[in-house]
């Protein structure tokens, strides 16, 4: 089980309170975790990567484990804490605006 | 008993104001989205319960949402806006080439006859069309591979599509206007697309008469006579009585003919109404007077209309898509201030109060005329 942190602002639009908990079959990657997030979850498509590149979207970020990951591979592995539900795959919102 | 709902886009949510036909008192819905960028937020002339919301954020991307219970309960649906084929280049403020990239919808239109079709304007530059209710979105082409595409270049709002006005007399026609690229036609329901910029000069581009690359802020027109458009260019009040194929300035007696709406009165096809910005630096009215200022013989002759309004120390904007007006007996004209205010007129223009005064800054302003 893999649990997902989500930033307020995604919380409301998906309509969920907490942390969202995932099934991911397989390897355990920045990919696969969006991926099954967004099977749950079809309006967050677009929200976190772009529709056209499936890239992370500029002002986002992802956390796990004190360590900020937004630059790995998306198909890297996950540190096993996140894999084994020890720890949360954070989704950020950037410090931006002021 | 007949009412009006006042549909509010803000940069921190959407509001909607509701009254009965005397528009004395109003209730105050919202904020719904909360947090979200509203550009717009319109109903379906058809069936005015039915409502679509452009809901956008830097961090999060676009999302559209609608109502089929005049906002009482929203869902989302589709918010993949795909440009076909490969999307080119338009001009950078640099005047290099720059990618299409799409970043939010600033401008929703539902159809005259279906409530389930929509047009979205979008940024950067394109025209979108939905027949399912929002649930997929399909880009008319035509418009930006026309050819002038790669000569548009964005304004200071970015390159957005803002105005799209369906004429009520011919489904095939259709207008639109792009900062900066200018107003375009479409006589075949869009599939294929001419420049209407006959007759404007900008001094702020290469060729002041260029047939495309002008930043017109809005367009307007009367129902009853689709053919004459009104136009408030980035400066200059415009008029046209040929459907945009060629352009007459009317700012008249205007204190500053620079400004952001434009919009007519649902009676009277040559009142027309503007609100006057002092200029493209310093966005707000001149000498700290909020004056909407009203013409009823279609352009070059204007009034201050100033009974209601702050007469001293304000500095607001009012944007390009916060004008607008009901139809009941008595014209309402409604306007949103970047300084979140909402101001009401029950007579057309005569006196004005404020609906809301303490509101995030007011992107959109939409009236239905509910029966």
């Amino acid at each position: 089980m893999i649990r997902v942190v989500l930033p307020a602002h995604l919380k409301m639009h998906a309509n969920v309170n907490g942390e969202v908990e995932l099934e991911v079959d397989g390897a355990v990657t920045q990919r696969t975790v969006l991926d099954a997030l967004e099977r749950s979850y079809p309006v967050l498509q677009g929200a976190i990567r772009d529709y056209s590149t499936q890239r992370r979207r500029p002002f986002l970020r992802f956390f796990a484990c004190e360590r900020d990951l937004s630059h790995e591979s998306p198909d890297a592995p996950l540190p096993d804490a996140v894999a084994n539900g020890a720890q949360p795959f954070l989704i950020v919102g950037a410090l931006a605006g002021g | 008993m007949s009412g009006v709902r006042i549909l509010v886009g803000t940069r921190k949510g959407a509001f909607i104001l509701e009254s009965d036909g005397a528009r004395k008192q109003w209730d105050i819905g919202g904020p719904y989205f909360a947090g979200w960028e509203i550009y717009h937020i319109k109903g379906s002339p058809v069936a005015p319960d039915r409502i679509y919301v452009s809901q956008s954020s830097s961090w999060f991307g676009q999302q559209i949402q609608r109502s089929s219970d005049g906002g009482e309960s929203w869902e989302p649906v589709g918010n993949n806006f795909a440009y076909d084929g490969v999307p080119g280049t338009h001009q950078w403020y640099d005047g290099t080439p720059h990618p299409w990239e799409f970043k939010r919808v600033w401008h929703l239109e539902p159809s005259l006859t279906d409530y389930d079709a929509v047009y979205a304007g979008v940024e950067d530059a394109a025209l979108f069309h939905t027949t399912n209710g929002g649930k997929s979105w399909q880009e008319l082409s035509g418009l930006r591979g026309h050819g002038s595409g790669p000569q548009w270049q964005p304004g200071a709002g970015g390159m957005c599509l803002h105005t799209i006005l369906l004429d009520p007399l011919d489904p095939k026609r259709m207008f639109i206007a792009i900062s900066a690229a200018g107003a375009f036609r479409t006589d075949n329901g869009g599939e294929t697309w001419r420049p209407i910029n006959k007759g404007l000069k900008s001094e702020y581009i290469p060729d002041p008469t260029a047939d495309v690359g002008h930043c017109v802020h809005r367009l307007a027109l009367h129902p009853s006579r689709p053919n004459v458009l009104f136009m408030q260019k980035h400066w200059d009040v415009m008029r046209s009585n040929d459907a945009g194929d060629s352009w007459h300035e009317v700012s008249g007696n205007l204190p500053t003919d620079f400004g952001f709406v434009i919009d007519v009165h649902a009676h009277e096809p040559d009142t027309i109404y503007v609100v006057p910005i002092k200029s493209d630096s310093e966005h707000f009215p001149p000498d700290g007077q909020l004056r909407v200022w009203r013409s009823r013989t279609g352009g070059n002759e204007w009034e201050p209309l100033t009974k209601g309004l702050p007469q001293a120390n304000c500095y607001v904007n009012v944007l390009r898509d916060a004008m607008a007006v009901d139809s009941l007996d008595s014209c309402g004209i409604y306007f949103g201030t970047t300084g979140g205010q909402v101001y009401a007129s029950a007579d057309g223009g005569d006196t004005w109060s404020a609906i809301v005064r303490d509101l995030p800054p007011v992107l959109s302003v939409e009236a239905q005329t509910l029966k």
